[in-house]
């Protein structure tokens, strides 16, 4: 129990500090976010009314697409100088250094983000209701993007070309939780309950946290030829 | 039972079962899908309210439901490739893929066909017609990253897991009608106990689905086929089966 609480321990240290030395890296796909936002009312006419009824979906679809940007340096960098390979023949559980390495990532990547949302809304003209609530999906949905992501990026770290088509693999497997992402929302634009949403994402991040780990563990191992 | 079937995780094996089975799947198929479809399209009675419209269904839902079948039979192969390390069962699903893929097309177009003469339009963002497009997305992706990898071994394994991710999906395409409050009708066929269609209509309906089975089968076994010679070709059983053919 206390080695496998060390091993967590070790790999997150490891790899908060690793972010944290390419700060350039971390900001940007923040900056990328705030621009993606500032285009649509330059795009589809700053009708206040309008952009309170198309922000949420704005604001997630650009939390999918930067984080979706930013996805590949979950595993890249380690692939490529070899301490992939290491932890595999080190006999640590992978699980648990694929589990802590999606935290990492969920923590530098989309934590932020859920901070900067309270002024993408402001931008957005959405009303307090709508804040709290879209705060609450991405809490709750943005920890499920980085553990589908990492499968993804898992399977396609050793492409030479894996960009595109990591975001071809991972579009598709998102929609259904930017679907009741944006319905718990719209409801609480109507000040509706919006549990029974909250409660879906909830059982999808129970599901994926259960399984993903272990997919991305055999998908390094695959990657690792 | 377990040794009969773990037989075919050799190529050679597998070659073989495929070339017998094609000739079981490929006539039949076509005899079916003829009889169902001009049975069908010119001797069921026209439905009292949507005319002579209601026919493509004939095409619709049997591509519809195989679309799905497909997926599951892909995922299925994933899995056996994944647990049991099996060559061929990956073979198989990559040899399914585009089939599915095709499959899921011909769906979403009879549908949008169907959709606008019925609901006045040829898309709308409903749950069933969404979860459809992305079982499409989901094939593209599997075969994408299938054809990424230079190593077919090691792309097979990638494409396996991303195809199992996916299974998620079809529960959602074959509930969705339920769930959600949809445009497109609920189940007509799968209540056996109490089909909402009439028996004349039903017959043409059920033959056409059996022969997209045995097409879809079929063409997925040649496909099998001919991806084992492309990865094996270079064995020595291969050269031997194309010097007894130039004999």
């Amino acid at each position: 129990m206390s080695s496998s609480f060390s091993i967590i321990n070790g790999v997150m240290r490891r790899d908060l500090i690793l972010a944290f030395r390419q700060k350039a890296e971390l900001a940007q796909p923040l900056m990328f976010v705030l621009m993606v936002v500032t285009l649509f009312p330059l795009g589809v006419g700053p009708s206040p009314e309008l952009l309170q009824r198309i922000g949420p979906g704005i604001i997630w679809i650009a939390a999918i697409l930067s984080g979706l940007m930013g996805m590949e340096r979950m595993f890249r960098d380690d692939y490529h100088d070899g301490s992939t390979e290491q932890m595999l023949v080190s006999g640590m559980p992978m699980v648990l250094v694929s589990a802590a390495k999606i935290f990492c990532h969920w923590l530098v990547s989309f934590v932020p983000l859920i901070i900067l949302t309270p002024l993408l809304a402001v931008f957005l003209n959405l009303t307090w209701d709508m804040t709290v609530a879209l705060m609450i999906t991405l809490l709750i949905g943005t920890p499920v993007l980085s553990m589908l992501g990492a499968i993804g990026v898992a399977l396609t770290v050793g492409l030479r070309k894996g960009g595109l088509i990591l975001s071809l693999l991972l579009i598709p497997v998102f929609i259904p939780l930017l679907i009741f992402a944006t319905s718990a929302i719209e409801s609480a634009s109507m000040r509706l309950p919006y549990l029974p949403q909250l409660a879906i994402m909830g059982a999808i991040l129970l599901l994926t946290a259960a399984l993903a780990p272990v997919a991305v563990s055999y998908a390094l191992k695959v990657s690792q030829h | 039972m377990w040794k009969w079937f773990s037989q075919y995780a050799k190529p050679e094996k597998a070659y073989q079962l495929c070339g017998t089975l094609f000739r079981w799947f490929w006539l039949p198929s076509l005899l079916l899908i003829l009889v169902g479809t001009v049975w069908g399209l010119v001797f069921a009675p026209q439905d009292y309210q949507q005319g002579d419209s209601f026919r493509i269904i004939y095409i619709h839902v049997p591509s519809a439901l195989l679309s799905m079948s497909a997926y599951v039979a892909m995922a299925v192969a994933a899995l056996v490739g994944l647990v049991w390390q099996w060559r061929t069962a990956y073979m198989a699903m990559i040899a399914i893929a585009p089939v599915g893929a095709v499959m899921t097309f011909i769906a979403l177009f009879t549908g949008a066909a169907w959709g606008k003469p019925m609901w006045g339009t040829w898309w709308i963002w409903d749950a069933r017609l969404t979860s459809q497009l992305i079982l499409l997305f989901l094939y593209l992706g599997v075969i994408a990253l299938y054809s990424a990898f230079d190593d077919k071994q090691q792309g097979g394994k990638a494409a396996g897991i991303m195809a199992l991710v996916g299974v998620v999906n079809i529960p959602i395409i074959h509930y969705s009608v339920e769930w959600w409050n949809t445009l497109h009708q609920g189940a007509t066929i799968t209540k056996f106990d109490k089909p909402s269609i009439a028996p004349e209509m039903l017959w043409p309906l059920l033959i056409n689905l059996l022969g997209f089975a045995l097409f879809v089968a079929a063409v997925s076994i040649k496909r099998m086929r001919n991806e084992i010679v492309r990865r094996e070709i270079h064995r020595p059983w291969i050269k031997s089966l194309f010097l007894e053919n130039e004999k």
